[in-house]
């Protein structure tokens, strides 16, 4: 009862704190007088999300889409290399340099290569999505099976385990806390490429919806799309949050314990 | 030597049962004049690292230890005991050298091993019972009938060793809810379930205190006594070499040697009172004073010093 009373005290600060911003937007602007051309007003901005609602919900519809399916491929991909890196030696030796140097590109520089492959659409932003969340899965993962204890891993080896026993029975569940963290950083990632390759090239999406608004001066819907983004990044955050503390809520005993 | 390791190695109780079921010459005798010890260790040596770098843990150890014996292994640290220990348990290759166990090369020997370290490495996203049994998943012949049993019989046999070590009733409690003593109880049944053949224990009891410490030597040797498990024990602690093993040897300084080799002839059960008594402390003295000197030291016991 305690805990509960706690977290919604808790929630209900952040709350107020998220609403006490927009209220301080609005009365800002309000009073400074500032144009909706320069920075909408938050009632404004609702007031375009409802207005263009048909026109704005297939795009959103589009951007969730190629994020999930650019996470998606990015969650496999990372999950592979990163038990592959983590597990044996030679493969994190011979690995890593790679996937620092392909990290260290920009991203966004990828897109027109893309679009030079497949045209410009959809799989663009799928592709810059999946390719922006790999790297952190892949290092959380391979942090997690890297750093199983050596006197656990003996234990196991003196069992006459095999690599397959130890990855199944330890090092996997042992790098689900690393891996579900990085999943929440990664989904959020995932926004981020898919927008910028919409942006570039797609002529759909909440990105491209976004270009089309702004080159059309209709600034409340640039950021009602904003708002969407924001909307869809926080709920899928929420859901990995979830998941992750219903998954390793071991990893935060001592949390436990308390309440 | 093996000899007269062989007449110390049955406890008086076990000796007994041992004749009750008619077969006097299983145990001991038997075993020493037929073909090789349990395990043994052929001019071992090992080495760490390339060139200048070159770390020499063990120079051209022998050693034979008799199956069902319980054997401590003492000596300065960084001598290569667990070196040592990881050999036999196939861990690791000797540089030169040989070792058997069961009578054949190490890798081809298909027998049970346990393992315990100071820490216990207990999975903390598992209960007690399951990280108890994990060997159970693993090792054959279980393996095969882990998803089958694992709710009944594999179940009671959790529960009956738990109890043996004092933690009846803990089965259903996550690791983090253990104290360090609890846990390394739990660490003891991990690596009792799979009825192992050869148990390896490097310094389990080091992070405890003296009464929990002391508690779980003598819950150590009552296992040692029914299951009779072959022991090869690790530690700092002479007087936990004395109190559980049938035999201690010291180790010399890097690169380690086998040094001296003393039988311990008490009569088991030991207590801990036993420890105290003028036998037992020269045993220890003596021991204390060969590992100083093998540290460099004087070998002239000084005064409160460790
Ligand atoms: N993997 C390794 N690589 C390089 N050197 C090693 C390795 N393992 C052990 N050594 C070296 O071998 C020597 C023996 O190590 P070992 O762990 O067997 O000592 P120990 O007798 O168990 O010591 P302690 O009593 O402190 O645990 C040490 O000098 C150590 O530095
Ligand atoms: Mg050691």
């Amino acid at each position: 009862m305690d805990g509960l009373s706690d977290l919604i005290r808790r929630k209900s600060a952040s709350i107020a704190l998220i609403i006490g911003v927009f209220v301080f937007w609005e009365v800002a602007c309000l009073i400074g007088g500032i144009s909706d051309i320069v920075l909408p007003r938050p009632t404004q901005i609702i007031a375009s999300l409802i207005q263009y609602w048909p026109a704005i919900r297939p795009h959103a519809g589009q951007t969730l889409f190629t994020t999930l399916a650019g996470f998606g491929i990015g969650v496999l991909i990372g999950v592979a290399f990163g038990v592959a890196i983590g597990s044996s030696r030679l493969a994190y030796d011979t690995a890593y340099p790679l996937l620092v140097g392909i990290s260290s590109i920009p991203k966004v520089a990828v897109v027109p290569i893309f679009v030079l492959w497949f045209g410009a659409g959809t799989v663009p932003a799928i592709l810059t999505a999946a390719i922006i969340c790999i790297f952190p899965i892949v290092v959380n993962v391979a942090t997690g099976i890297a750093t199983v204890e050596p006197e656990l891993e003996d234990v196991m080896k003196t069992l006459k385990a095999s690599k397959w026993d130890i990855l199944w029975n330890v090092s996997l569940p042992r790098a689900m806390p690393y891996f579900f963290a990085s999943l929440k950083v990664a989904v959020t990632l995932a926004f981020v490429g898919s927008v910028v390759a919409e942006t570039v090239a797609s002529n759909r999406g909440i990105g491209n919806m976004m270009m089309v608004a702004s080159s059309t001066f209709n600034v409340p819907l640039v950021f009602a799309g904003l708002f969407i983004l924001a909307g869809l990044g926080v709920g899928l955050y929420a859901i990995f949050s979830l998941a992750e503390s219903r998954v390793t809520g071991w990893a935060h005993r001592k949390d436990l314990a308390v309440t | 030597m093996t000899l007269a390791l062989a007449k110390v190695a049955p406890p008086p109780d076990d000796g007994m049962a041992a004749q009750e079921t008619g077969s006097p010459e299983t145990d001991g005798a038997a075993r020493v004049s037929s073909a090789r010890p349990f395990i043994e260790f052929e001019k071992v040596t090992v080495r760490f690292g390339k060139g200048d770098k070159q770390v020499q843990a063990l120079s051209e150890t022998s050693l034979a230890i008799a199956e069902g014996d319980f054997v401590a292994l003492v000596g300065p640290s960084g001598c290569g005991k667990s070196t040592l220990l990881k050999l036999v348990g196939d861990l690791l290759k000797p540089s030169t050298g040989h070792v058997f166990v069961g009578g054949r090369e190490l890798g081809a020997t298909p027998i049970r091993i346990g393992m315990a370290y100071q820490n216990p490495t207990l999975l903390p996203w598992m209960n007690i019972r399951d990280n108890v049994m994990l060997p159970l998943k693993i090792v054959p012949p279980f393996r095969s009938e882990f998803s089958a049993k694992r709710k009944t019989e594999f179940r009671d046999r959790v529960e009956a060793l738990l109890a043996q070590v004092g933690l009846a009733g803990f089965g259903d409690k996550f690791p983090w809810q253990l104290s360090g003593g609890m846990m390394q109880r739990a660490n003891l049944c991990r690596a009792l379930i799979h009825e192992p053949d050869l148990l390896l224990l490097d310094e389990p009891f080091g992070a405890l205190d003296q009464f929990t410490r002391e508690e779980l030597w003598q819950i150590m040797q009552d296992l040692w006594m029914s299951k009779k498990t072959t022991v090869l024990l690790v530690t700092h602690d002479l007087r936990e070499a004395g109190f559980l093993a049938n035999r201690i040897c010291v180790m010399s300084a890097r690169p380690g040697r086998i040094l001296d080799d003393s039988p311990v002839a008490f009569a088991r059960p030991r207590g801990i009172d036993m420890t105290y008594e003028a036998e037992f402390v020269a045993l220890n003295q003596r021991l204390r004073s060969l590992i100083v000197a093998a540290r460099g030291g004087t070998g002239i016991v000084q005064a409160g010093g460790h």
